[in-house]
């Protein structure tokens, strides 16, 4: 998608009241819209809302090219042991298209590996932001919510910015915003499932309130997952596998693109309340008289 | 060959590489290590014994008998 393409997408919205709350169900929040909508973290501005993941390409080659289709601005990537063979390297990639890297600590299971390998990666790339990463068993992937409360408390000390992958519990996403994270990151369901927001209450319930920016991060599976998460009120959606994984990973990220900025449109424009029966849009008056003898009685 | 007398510096370091064990001479700093893995350590981020070196101590920073050393850099993930 050419920028010019994307302008003039954005031009057409008129510049109404942003809805920071309450989207879903038709109530409007405090009137600020800027028009170009950036994604704020940690003070700095993004202008894409689709973070990517590295992880799962079959290329450095496909890879390059979904980022580019993706139209993203930050990157994870996972700290590894270095290997004398370690071929062709994912941050020259990233270097040279100028997108932020995004360190994640993922393999981690306690608060101190994490801590440990954030400082590593803060040292070997020279960026204070971590994807905190500590998962609870290898079979789901999820969450150790206690273990990752404490290393998000050491790093927001250490003065890193801290995003977290977090379980979608608005009581956890609170408890790690008061510790000073800079995002919440809450799984729509297990990494690489494919499956989706599987509760998207929970959802709208963490985005109503933080007033840190929440990410979907995991569980995207096709690019109705992630308009649906910019609908429920996320400011962003991170994904790898969806696009990565898919059969044609250029033509997913496009397509993930595309839906990120259709449900932030729409999130930003307020969805009409759902209704029970019909309700017309055509006007009811003047409308003709046939005498037709098969056209039902009026109720 | 005779056993070397405790007083004696050992003639290598036996020290654990990203869980590896590997002899290095007994004057081999962090820096020299990781010149031997790698020509461009640009990313590369170093820990010995749990504790973050950073690059400019790496020259300063001698390894002995014992010493568990991690050798980090980006990869695909996430």
């Amino acid at each position: 998608m050419s920028g010019s393409s994307y302008s003039s997408v954005t031009d057409l919205v008129p510049d109404t009241p942003d809805t920071t709350i309450g989207a879903v169900t038709g109530r409007t929040g405090p009137a600020s819209a800027p028009a170009s909508d950036p994604l704020v973290i940690g003070g700095t501005e993004l202008t894409s809302r689709l973070i990517m993941g590295t992880g799962g390409a079959p290329s450095l080659d496909v890879l390059e090219r979904a980022l580019l289709a993706s139209g993203t601005e930050m990157t994870t990537v996972a700290m590894r042991r270095l290997a004398p063979e370690t071929p062709g390297s994912v941050l020259s990639v990233l270097r040279a298209h100028g997108i932020r890297v995004l360190p994640n600590t993922a393999g981690c299971y306690t608060a101190g590996e994490a801590v440990l390998t954030a400082r590593l990666a803060r040292e070997a790339l020279g960026t204070d932001w971590v994807k905190l990463e500590v998962i609870a068993d290898e079979r789901t992937l999820l969450p150790d919510p206690v273990e990752l409360l404490d290393a998000a408390q050491t790093l927001v000390d250490e003065g890193f910015t801290v995003l977290p992958y977090t379980n979608d519990d608005p009581v956890l996403a609170r408890k790690l915003e008061d510790v000073g994270c800079a995002a919440v990151m809450p799984l729509g369901s297990p990494i690489g499932s494919g499956l989706g927001i599987r509760n998207p209450h929970n959802f709208e319930l963490i985005a109503e309130r933080a007033r840190v920016p929440v990410i979907l991060d995991a569980g995207a599976g096709t690019a109705s997952d992630a308009a649906l998460a910019m609908e429920l009120g996320c400011a962003a959606v991170l994904l790898a596998s969806a696009v990565t994984r898919a059969q044609r990973p250029e033509l997913m990220a496009a397509g993930m693109r595309h839906a990120v900025t259709a449900g932030r449109l729409a999130y930003r424009a307020g969805r009409i309340p759902r209704r029970h029966f019909a309700r017309a849009s055509s006007p009811a008056e003047g409308t003709a008289e046939w005498g037709d003898p098969e056209r039902p009685a009026v109720e | 060959m005779t056993s070397p007398r405790l007083d004696e510096p050992a003639a290598t370091a036996r020290i654990t590489v990203n869980g590896a064990t590997h002899e290095v001479s007994p004057d081999c700093t962090l820096d020299q290590l990781v010149t031997r893995l790698t020509s461009a350590p640009s990313g590369v981020a170093a820990a010995v014994n749990d504790t973050v070196v950073p690059r400019p101590q790496w020259t300063r920073t001698p390894l002995a008998t014992g010493d568990r050393v991690e050798i980090l850099t980006a990869v695909q993930g996430g």
